[in-house]
C-alpha cells in the first residue's frame, strides 16, 4: 500500500526531528536544559590510558593459610584435642591426629555447622576441602573458598586503587572489576600515565621495625636493603607499627634540616604502640620499611608519644607527595601487575577524530553522488533516507550515551555504504515489476512487498555479526559493533518509513509519467 | 535486464578459487600470520620525532641498545611518525615506558609518544582465543540462521562461500605480512556478514525462481537469478567500496589495515556469492522438489 495515514506521517516526522535534535546537540556548545547528553568519546579519540591490572594473590593465600594454622591450633586446643606435625606444603595445610580423635576431628571439619571450616550454603561447599588419610589431614582451599578469598581481596584492592586514582585527580576515571582477579582502570584525558602507573604498582606496605643489634632475636631477623643505595641492614621481624594505624600523611618541610619529609599521624592504638616501643628503644635505630625496602632508619632519641612523626629519606617534593598519597590511601592486599596498557596521546586522538570525520564526509558524498547518478529522483529519496539514517544513528548513540571509538566511526561510514542496499534492492525490484505491471502504484507496491524478506534476511545476517562482536570484542572493537548494529536498525527505519513515504508521495504525484524509475 | 552467461565460467572460476584457497592455506600454514601486539604480546609505540633527520635506522639502533628483544621500526604515515614494536613488555616495572622514553630522548632528541600499547602474554593469548571464538561463533550463527531460513543445500553453499572469503583474505594478509590485530578480527566478522548478505540476496531469488519455473534446470536457473540481482549486487558493492575506500585513504593510518581487509572481503564476498555459492547449488542438483518438499512438511 502506498497510502500512509496522517498519524503515521506525523509520528515519523516527530520521531526523526527528536533524534536529529539529539544528534545535533553534540555539536552545539549551548547549555541545554532539556537534553544534556553527549556521545562519549572512546580513549582512542579523546586520548587517555587504559590499564588492566592483575592482582597477584599468592602472598594473600599464603598469609591466610599461615593464619589458618594458628587458628586451627587454638581451636583444637580449646576442644582438648591434640594435633601434631602441623605444616604448610605449598597450598596445603597438613596435620596428624591420634587414632581416637580421628572421628571427632573429621566431624568438626566436615560439619555444616562447623565453626572452623565454614560452610557456604549458597555454594554448597566448605571453605576448605578436607582429605583424611591414615590419621593425616590435608586441608586445601575449596574452589569456592578460593573464589571468595579472591573476591574479597579484589574488592579491597579496587577500593585502594580508586582512592589512589582519585587523589591524583584525573577527570572521570572508570574503575571496574574484571573477573575475580583483575581491575580495569580507564583514565580519559590523561596524557602522562607514568605517575599513576607507578602509584598503582606499589603495594605500599609500611612497617616500623627496629634494626637488630644482635642477630639472635626471639622474633627472628631479616636482611633488607635500603631504598636509595645498596646498603643492607639486619632488621628484627617484630613489627612495631604498620601503615594500618596511620590516619593521615602529608608532605611537609622540616624546618631544622630544611628537607622535605612526610609527616604522619597515628590513631589511638598506633600512638600507644609507638609510644611504648620508642620509650623502651631509645638509642636504637628504627627502620621505616616500605614494600620490603628501608626508606630510612633514624635513631630514636626520645620516646615519641604524641602519635605523630616524620619520615625522612632524601625525598623530592614530588616523591614525598606520592609517598604521603600512598600512605593515606592504604596498602593493597597484594601486589598489582599491569598486564595490559593502551595509552593514546590527546593530539593523536584529535588527529583520529579529524581523519574519521574527513573520511565520513568524503565517503558520504561519494555514495550520495553515485546514487543520484544511478537513480536520479529516487537517488535523491534514497539520499534523504540516508541523511535521516545518519541523524538517527548519531541521535540514538547520543541518547544511550554510547562510546564512540575510531573503529566506531568506521562502522558509521560502513553503514553509509551498506544502508543504500535496502533501497537499491527495492528500486531494482520495482524496475522489474514495472516491466509486467503497467500501473505504477501497483508495481511500486509489489516492489516493496517482494523485496521485504530478502532485505530482512540480508540485514539479520549483519546484525548477527554485530551482536557477536559486541559480546566478544573489547574496547574500540566494541564501539564498531555498536555503530554497525544500531546502523542496521536505523537503516531499516529510514528505508521503510522515510524512503517509502517519500517514494509513495512521488509516485502518486507523477503516476502519469512514462518511466518513473 | 542483463544477460551474462555467468554459468559458463563456473568451472573455470571454481578452479581459480581452489588455487587461491590452496595457496592461502599453504601460506597460512607455512608462513603464518603476522600477529600484532594484541595477539602476540609485547609493546607498540607510535612516536613522533621533532627532528626530521631521524630515520628508521637511527631509531632502530637506539632501541636495539635497550635490550628489548626483537625490535621492528616502520614509518607510519607522516615523515616524522614511526611505529616501533618489540617483544618485551614489563608488567612488574611501572617505569618501563618512562625509562625507554628517557633513553630515547638522550640518544635521538625529543620524542613524543603518541600511542603506547603494552600487552602481556596472558592477555594476548586470551585476546587471540576470544578472537577465534568470535569468528567461529559468528560462522556457526550464520549457518544456523541460514539453515532455518533455507534448505541445507543453500546453507552449505553460503558457508563455503564465507570460508572462501575469510581464507583468501587472511591468505593475502599472510602473503604480504600485513598485521593482524583486534580490528582485523572485527573486519573479518563484518566480511562474514557482508558475504552472507550478498549470498542471501541471490539465494532468495533462486528460491523464488525455483517456485516459479519447474522446467528450468538449476544450472540455468542460478544464472537467471544472478542476472536478475546483478545490478543490485554491483551497486551495493560500489557504494560499500566507496565508503571503505574513503576510510582507507582519509581515515588515518590506524584504520588502514582494517579498511584494506574489508575492501578485500567485499570484493571476494561479491565474487563468491556468484561463483562459489551458486555452483554448489548446481553440484547438489537443487530442484523445485528440494524446496517444495520442505514447504509441505
Amino acid at each position: 500500500m502506498l497510502y500512509f495515514s496522517k498519524l503515521r506521517i506525523i509520528s515519523v516526522i516527530i520521531f526523526t526531528i527528536i533524534f536529529s535534535y539529539f544528534a545535533l546537540s553534540n555539536f552545539t556548545k549551548l547549555d541545554d536544559r532539556f537534553f544534556s547528553k553527549n556521545i562519549n568519546l572512546g580513549l582512542d579519540l579523546q586520548g587517555g590510558s587504559y590499564l588492566l591490572l592483575e592482582i597477584d594473590n599468592r602472598p594473600v593465600i599464603t598469609q591466610r593459610l599461615q593464619a589458618k594454622i594458628i587458628e586451627l591450633k587454638r581451636y583444637f586446643k580449646e576442644k582438648e584435642i591434640s594435633l601434631k606435625n602441623f605444616s604448610l606444603n605449598g597450598d596445603t595445610i597438613t596435620f596428624e591426629t591420634q587414632e581416637q580423635d580421628l572421628e571427632q576431628v573429621s566431624k568438626l571439619l566436615n560439619d555444616k555447622e562447623s565453626d572452623i571450616n565454614q560452610y557456604y550454603q549458597s555454594y554448597k561447599s566448605h571453605e576448605f576441602d578436607v582429605i583424611e588419610n591414615n590419621n593425616l589431614f590435608n586441608l586445601n582451599y575449596s574452589r569456592y573458598g578460593l573464589v571468595l578469598l579472591k573476591n574479597a581481596s579484589l574488592d579491597q584492592a579496587i577500593e585502594i586503587v580508586r582512592r589512589r586514582v582519585d587523589e591524583v585527580g584525573t577527570n572521570e576515571p572508570n574503575i571496574l572489576k574484571r573477573g575475580n582477579d583483575r581491575i580495569l582502570v580507564e583514565l580519559p584525558g590523561l596524557d602522562d600515565p607514568n605517575r599513576i602507573k607507578s602509584l598503582l604498582g606499589k603495594t605500599a606496605n609500611l612497617t616500623f621495625q627496629f634494626i637488630s643489634q644482635n642477630s639472635e632475636e626471639s622474633f627472628g631477623t631479616e636482611k633488607l636493603s635500603f631504598e636509595d643505595d645498596d646498603r643492607e641492614a639486619i632488621v628484627s621481624k617484630r613489627i612495631i607499627l604498620s601503615g594500618d594505624n596511620l590516619v593521615d600523611a602529608k608532605p611537609t618541610m622540616n624546618s631544622q634540616t630544611n628537607e622535605t619529609v612526610v609527616s604522619f599521624s597515628l590513631d589511638r592504638v598506633g600512638a600507644k604502640k609507638f609510644g611504648k616501643a620508642t620509650s623502651t628503644g631509645v638509642g636504637k635505630q628504627l627502620a621505616i620499611i616500605l614494600d620490603g625496602k628501608i626508606i630510612s632508619a633514624p635513631t630514636v632519641r626520645e620516646p615519641i608519644v604524641g602519635g605523630s612523626g616524620q619520615i625522612s629519606g632524601n625525598f623530592t617534593f614530588q616523591s614525598a607527595t606520592d609517598l604521603a598519597l600512598l600512605l593515606r590511601s592504604g596498602a593493597l592486599p597484594a601486589p598489582l601487575n599491569i598486564i595490559e596498557e593502551r595509552t593514546v596521546g590527546p593530539d593523536l586522538g584529535q588527529d583520529s577524530i579529524d581523519a574519521g570525520i574527513l573520511s565520513l564526509i568524503i565517503g558520504f558524498l561519494l555514495v550520495i553522488i553515485f546514487m543520484i547518478y544511478k537513480y536520479r529522483a529516487f537517488g535523491l529519496i534514497a539520499n534523504l533516507a540516508l541523511i535521516t539514517n545518519l541523524f538517527l544513528l548519531i541521535g540514538i548513540l547520543t541518547l544511550f550515551e554510547a562510546t564512540l571509538t575510531l573503529p566506531g566511526i568506521a562502522g558509521i561510514i560502513l553503514t553509509v555504504g551498506m544502508a543504500v542496499d535496502a533501497n537499491v534492492l527495492i528500486f531494482e525490484r520495482i524496475k522489474e515489476e514495472t516491466k509486467s505491471e503497467k500501473n505504477p502504484i501497483i508495481a511500486f507496491d509489489a516492489g516493496y512487498t517482494k523485496s521485504r524478506t530478502t532485505i530482512l534476511d540480508a540485514n539479520i545476517t549483519t546484525l548477527i555479526a554485530a551482536f557477536i562482536l559486541f559480546f566478544m570484542g573489547s574496547g574500540p572493537v566494541k564501539g564498531f559493533s555498536v555503530t554497525l548494529g544500531v546502523g542496521i536498525l536505523t537503516t531499516l527505519f529510514s528505508v521503510y518509513f522515510i524512503a517509502r513515504l517519500l517514494t509513495s508521495l512521488y509516485v502518486v504525484k507523477n503516476k502519469e509519467k512514462e518511466q518513473l524509475l | 535486464m542483463n544477460n551474462i552467461s555467468f554459468n559458463k565460467f563456473y568451472r573455470k572460476f571454481n578452479i581459480l578459487s581452489l588455487i587461491l584457497i590452496i595457496t592461502s592455506l599453504i601460506f597460512l600454514i607455512i608462513k603464518g600470520l603476522n600477529y600484532g601486539v594484541d595477539f602476540k604480546g609485547g609493546t607498540l609505540i607510535e612516536l613522533r620525532t621533532n627532528d626530521k633527520t631521524n630515520n628508521i635506522t637511527m631509531i632502530r639502533d637506539s632501541f636495539n641498545q635497550m635490550n628489548l628483544g626483537d625490535v621492528s621500526v616502520k614509518k607510519f604515515g607522516n615523515e616524522t611518525d614511526f611505529i616501533v614494536k618489540f617483544e618485551k613488555q614489563n608488567s612488574n616495572d611501572p617505569e618501563f615506558i618512562k625509562n625507554i622514553q628517557n633513553k630515547l630522548s638522550s640518544s635521538i632528541g625529543d620524542v613524543d609518544f603518541r600511542r603506547v600499547e603494552n600487552v602481556g602474554p596472558k592477555v594476548s593469548s586470551e585476546l587471540l582465543k576470544s578472537g577465534i571464538i568470535a569468528i567461529s561463533l559468528s560462522l556457526a550463527a550464520m549457518l544456523l540462521y541460514i539453515w532455518i531460513r533455507f534448505e541445507w543445500q543453500f546453507s552449505l553453499g553460503a558457508i563455503l562461500a564465507i570460508f572462501h572469503d575469510v581464507i583468501i583474505t587472511l591468505g593475502i594478509f599472510s602473503i604480504f605480512s600485513l598485521e593482524i590485530n583486534l580490528s582485523i578480527v572485527a573486519a573479518v566478522l563484518t566480511i562474514v556478514g557482508y558475504s552472507m548478505n550478498d549470498t542471501v540476496v541471490i539465494f532468495d531469488r533462486v528460491r523464488e525462481n525455483l517456485r516459479k519455473y519447474s522446467d528450468i534446470k538449476i544450472y540455468e536457473l542460478t544464472n537467471i537469478s544472478i542476472n536478475e540481482t546483478l545490478s543490485r549486487t554491483i551497486i551495493t558493492s560500489v557504494t560499500t567500496l566507496l565508503a571503505l575506500l574513503s576510510i582507507y585513504l582519509f581515515g588515518g593510518e590506524i584504520l588502514k589495515g582494517f579498511s584494506l581487509a574489508m575492501i578485500l572481503g567485499v570484493i571476494f564476498g561479491t565474487y563468491s556469492s556468484i561463483y562459489i555459492a551458486n555452483p554448489i547449488l548446481v553440484v547438489l542438483n537443487v530442484s523445485q522438489r528440494t524446496i517444495v518438499k520442505k514447504e509441505k512438511d
